[in-house]
């Protein structure tokens, strides 16, 4: 079926548009395969709204006259459109046949299962061509620019038919001493075929952070020596190492019931097991659609509200994944002792605390290009299923299925440590927002699919653009950029005291009258520093873009980029 | 000197705020103002606590390593000793009882602080903020309101100041005869005067209305507050107590103004609650700061639980509805609660910062807290427990107001002149007992105790020090600066004050954004200065030069701006 089959009528006038904190307008109501487009045409200086469809989590209709008088005069419909970053929007629409039409077209097209037919694979922006280097890093550019790795570890290509394990990217780094063959058995022995791999080489001390899923001992406890010969290599001679198990010890016992497991002490002696419980999937995801509500709720008491976002447990999460971060972090840097971290699946929580783990503790991965190649190699390569877990996000009534805002989860911990070290980070809040926004809707290919040979099959490199690299284009970038950043060599180690950690407004209030002033803020901030980089001189202005770029919201900009239509 | 036993101990462990697991060894001295601990280390690091902010001394059961004494202070800060002695611990804790409870004003440290100013300059340092000044800068209108001298060495009111600003219509008969329908004399005058609107806002007690006694005085001088505002046809009283405490009161013979009797008023209640409710909110607060390794829940439940940010939002909430009377519907208000000093303080100063951008500049809010809480009787020694006393006196009513502006300054980071720095330094003044501004209750007490003449004025003395004290992000043309705040309420609005309540969290973040801003603007004044004397030794001036040199002195302007005294 043709995506134009979806679309009964395409265009409605006199249409009203009502949005948080801004007046009502009447404009036109066009809807294309991808877009809802809505102008309000004043004479000379028209305003337009965009939305990508794919970024509509829920439409609500409510149409007057349902029964009855058809076609009746005056006869109207509301959609309620809820987008998953969290705008809600009101749409009256004369003609209540006219408002089923759209409603049924956005309800179809905003849930689009085939990843080719999604926005992404049409996008042409005129400034970009298809044909040149896709993504900013990868395995390896992170081996070739880590010196420290080159004498104990290799890059391995076992996986380059995405036989071994089907989610992990066609290279890996893996101990220099460990052939392929080894590699084979040991994903054998591990959930999805995830072995444990690097995933970063402290520059101080050269202790390392491992991550893949939970071995398959089973309940008759299976033993496997290629992977315990592989774990041994990767403390090399050194008495020590370090598994975070992302699961309590009940969980991770329960686990070996359907044959799951963790590295029993007797097998691999030299390494010492923690237990973290870190929530997942289904409980993550309601805990989001909670907090979410009791946000969107103004009329709440203090009592209310507190007590709300108590419940919706949001919080704890944070707390959670920045304090197991914090255990790994200590691990390395101040014990000096090489870490492994995995949960059951190896795919979401262990992303989150291996890459907040390398924020804390490697200054490169605070650079703008460094926090992107961090979360291209640990996130997107490392196969992190973002079609499956950013299909819906908090408005949905859609049933759950395997959505889950680990990704979000991991944007508001940097946040918290953004806002501890206002001055460590080279990126902006934007940036944090930007990438919240995208991950749920693009025009980019960078986040479509589920791990790299879904990527490759679907030819996404091929016929998308890259979210990252238009993040580093020139002309936009300085939004990106932390007017503040002082490089520092030290880790950052984030406080984890209740007290520390707070709501981030920024994206949760991202729709009220709060964030407005913010942004005031933001811009006073600039130009205070603006002021000063002039006086200073061209010989200390070297990062900043000679192009003044007002900060868009997210709208304008997609408005920006969009060429054809 | 009399009340130490043990003038020095040696040996003393102090333990780490952060870290408990930390602990310094030094030297315990005591003198008579300050218990000062000196480190045994290279550094010799000096911690002086000065007694009269010690709110709890507590000895806790000896054991083998020593006796273990916590000193609580007014400002929320806890200092862990350990002594070696359990005998030597009795004796610390006996003098630190004593001294740290004074029971005679003459007692207080403002009697013996001594920063070497002559006589000339210690007077014009109390002259520094001059009431009458500030009702001029109001712009009262002459034909409408005047000062009057009824209240001339105290005759009507002991709680009131001096001089009274009331209608200019009101005789002094209806003067004498509304103050005496007035619980303890305090008789409806006026606090500020708003000139856009010529609404203003009136504070007084509640009237000794009983079940029907009524007086035609009160009445006739409501009716000349009312009228005063020539444009608008009745009034608000706020009564910021909750409706069911003012009908309580009438039993007493006290209670509220009966429309009925007066006509053209507008009664609305508020619901702020008593002293009593306030202290046992704050202490629950505290508790909350002190919960060792509390979880994310403990700390959200225990926020909730104390009730304070719901205190919090209801003194902001009086604050934001006579504002809004004021400059919006140009409608004069009436403030009262019970006795007026309490609550009434709060309503009245949290309308004035919203109403009156000069409150919220560094000088502004001096002389806001010289005005409604100083001079009008707001009762400091009772309330901060400067002399041992009824404790069911004391109660966090300034710390409220403060809060309200810190959470105001939240929502609004570019409209405050001031940091959150200075709010916490007035803070502990308010306990310190450092300088004579907060000592005694009211005016007539402070005359009696000659304290412009024994003790120094803290004004000057912050006011030197204001670069420390500035907002880098205030600018005096920013929109947020401009006219009236208009806050949002909202639950999710309202912050836990980490910079107040959490001290034992404090000092984690090294970098704070706003040093570092201050920091690049004292760079860039310095870099523009030497520009310009550069630029003034060649007379060739080309074209970048001047462009350079105008921007240059508008900067220039700004920053002078705030060297006006």
């Amino acid at each position: 079926m043709e995506l134009s089959e979806h679309i009964k009528t395409a265009n409605v006038e006199d249409v009203t548009l009502r949005r948080p904190f801004h007046p009502a307008l009447r404009g036109t109501l066009c809807v294309t395969s991808h877009h809802l487009l809505f102008s309000d045409r004043k004479d000379e200086d028209s305003w337009q709204l965009l939305i990508l469809l794919r970024n509509i989590d829920a439409t609500e209709k409510s149409v007057e006259n349902l029964f009855g008088y058809p076609r009746a005069v005056g006869s109207s419909g509301t959609i309620t459109i809820k987008c998953k970053d969290l705008l809600v929007l009101q749409l009256e629409i004369p003609g209540m046949e006219e408002c089923l039409n759209i409603a049924s077209s956005i309800e179809a097209l905003s849930a689009l299962e085939s990843v080719t037919e999604m926005y992404p694979f049409f996008h042409r922006p005129s400034h970009l061509t298809l044909h040149g280097p896709w993504g900013l890093s990868s395995t390896e550019k992170y081996y070739k620019q880590t010196e420290r790795l080159w004498d104990r570890w290799r890059v391995s290509t076992v996986n380059s038919d995405y036989s071994v394990c089907p989610s992990y990217p066609h290279a890996v780094i893996v101990p220099r001493e460990v052939d392929d063959e080894k590699l084979v058995q040991s994903a054998r022995f591990r959930q999805g075929g995830r072995f444990p791999v690097l995933s970063y080489c402290h520059h101080r001390n050269g202790m390392v952070i491992m991550r893949s899923s939970q071995p398959l001992t089973g309940a008759n406890r299976k033993r496997c020596k290629e992977d315990e010969l592989l774990l041994q290599a990767v403390i090399d001679g050194s008495v020590l190492g370090y598994i975070i198990d992302l699961r309590s010890t009940q969980q991770a016992q329960q686990a070996r019931m359907t044959g799951g497991g963790f590295e029993s002490k007797s097998c691999y002696s030299h390494w010492k097991r923690i237990h973290r419980h870190h929530e997942r999937g289904k409980v993550l995801q309601e805990s989001l659609i909670k907090l979410v509500e009791a946000c969107s709720d103004p009329s709440h008491s203090v009592d209310r509200w507190l007590s709300k976002l108590e419940n919706s447990k949001w919080l704890s999460h944070v707390h959670s994944a920045l304090s197991t971060a914090g255990l790994v972090v200590e691990c390395v840097e101040r014990d000096g002792h090489s870490v492994l971290v995995h949960g059951s699946e190896g795919t979401d929580s262990t992303l989150v605390v291996s890459s907040l783990a390398q924020l804390i503790l490697h200054p490169a991965s605070r650079t703008l290009t460094g926090f992107l190649g961090l979360l291209e190699r640990d996130w997107i390569q490392a196969g992190h299923p973002f079609q499956q877990r950013c299909a819906h996000s908090a408005y949905s009534h859609a049933r759950l299925k395997q959505e889950c805002p680990s990704f979000l989860l991991l944007l508001d911990c940097v946040w918290q440590v953004w806002r501890q070290f206002p001055l460590a980070l080279e990126f902006s809040e934007a940036l944090l927002l930007r990438l919240a926004q995208e991950v749920y809707a693009s025009n980019y290919g960078t986040f479509l699919c589920n791990n790299e040979q879904e990527r490759c099959a679907a030819g996404v490199k091929e016929n998308t653009h890259c979210l990252f690299q238009s993040l580093l284009s020139p002309d936009i970038e300085e939004q990106y950029l932390n007017p503040l950043y002082e490089p520092t060599d030290l880790a950052i180690w984030p406080s984890v005291h209740p007290q520390s950690l707070q709501l981030w407004t920024g994206l949760f209030l991202r729709w009220t009258e709060y964030a407005q002033n913010m942004e005031e803020a933001r811009e006073e901030v600039w130009s205070i520093v603006k002021k000063h980089r002039e006086r200073a001189g061209p010989d200390r202005t070297n990062n900043t873009p000679s192009t003044h770029c007002d900060t868009l919201t997210p709208f304008e900009n997609l408005m920006d980029e969009l060429t054809i239509l | 000197m009399e009340h130490i036993r043990t003038p020095k101990l040696e040996n003393v462990r102090m333990f780490d705020k952060l870290t408990p697991r930390k602990s310094m060894v030094g030297t315990l001295y005591l003198s008579s103002t300050h218990t000062i601990f000196v480190e045994n280390s290279e550094a010799r690091k000096e911690t002086w606590i000065l007694h009269s902010l010690m709110s709890n001394v507590e000895r806790l059961p000896t054991n083998p390593s020593g006796s273990p004494l916590i000193i609580r202070c007014k400002n929320f800060h806890v200092y862990r000793l350990l002594i070696p002695l359990e005998k030597d611990c009795v004796d610390v804790l006996a003098s630190l009882a004593r001294l740290s409870h004074p029971e005679r004003y003459g007692e207080l440290f403002c009697f013996s602080f001594n920063p070497n100013l002559d006589k000339e300059l210690r007077e014009k340092a109390w002259a520094f903020i001059d009431l009458k000044a500030e009702f001029i800068r109001m712009g009262i209108p002459r034909n409408l309101w005047h000062a009057t001298a009824a209240n001339h060495e105290h005759r009507l009111c002991d709680t009131y100041p001096s001089e009274l600003y009331v209608p200019k219509s009101v005789s002094p008969a209806v003067i004498v005869g509304s103050a005496k329908f007035r619980s303890r004399g305090r008789l409806p005058v006026l606090s500020y005067y708003h000139r856009d609107s010529s609404a203003s806002i009136c504070r007084s007690s509640q009237p000794l209305s009983g079940f029907s006694a009524r007086s035609s005085d009160d009445e006739q001088m409501l009716q000349a507050i009312m009228k005063s505002n020539p444009v608008s046809e009745f009034m608000y009283v706020v009564d910021t107590r909750p409706k069911l405490n003012a009908m309580a009161n009438r039993a007493a013979g006290k209670g509220y103004e009966n429309e009925d009797h007066y006509t053209h008023i507008k009664l609305q209640f508020i619901g702020i609650e008593n002293i009593h409710v306030m202290r046992n909110s704050q202490q629950k607060l505290i508790d909350v700061g002190d919960l060792v390794a509390p979880t994310m829940s403990d700390f959200l439940w225990g926020l909730e639980n104390s009730g304070w940010l719901k205190h919090i939002k209801a003194v902001l909430d009086a604050g934001v509805f006579i504002a809004k009377a004021v400059a919006e519907d140009g409608v004069s208000v009436l403030v009262h609660c019970s006795d007026g000093w309490d609550r009434t303080a709060q309503a009245c100063s949290v309308a004035s910062v919203l109403l009156d951008s000069y409150y919220r500049t560094i000088k502004g809010l001096m002389v806001l807290i010289e005005k409604d809480w100083v001079s009008f009787g707001h009762k400091f020694s009772h309330r901060y427990a400067h002399l041992d006393g009824d404790p069911k006196e004391v109660s966090p009513v300034m710390d409220q107001f403060l809060e309200c502006v810190w959470q105001l300054m939240q929502q609004f980071p570019c409209a405050f002149e001031f940091n959150e720095r200075f709010l916490i330094q007035l803070h502990t003044h308010i306990f310190s007992c450092q300088y004579g501004n907060f000592i005694g209750n009211c005016q007539k007490e402070r005359r009696d105790l000659k304290l412009q003449e024994r003790t120094h004025s803290l004004w000057p003395h912050l006011w030197e020090n204001r670069a420390e004290y500035t907002n880098p992000l205030y600018r005096t043309d920013h929109s947020q600066t401009q006219g009236v705040l208009k806050p949002l309420t909202t639950a999710y609005c309202f912050k836990f004050w980490k910079g107040m309540y959490g001290c034992a969290e404090k000092s984690v973040t090294s970098q704070s954004p706003a040093d570092c801003l201050n920091a690049v603007r004292e760079e860039s004044q310095q870099l523009e200065e030497e520009l310009s004397t550069h630029q003034e030794v060649p007379r060739e001036t080309d074209a970048g030069q001047e462009n350079c040199r105008a921007e240059g002195e508008n900067f220039r302007g700004e920053e002078g701006d705030q060297e006006v005294v």
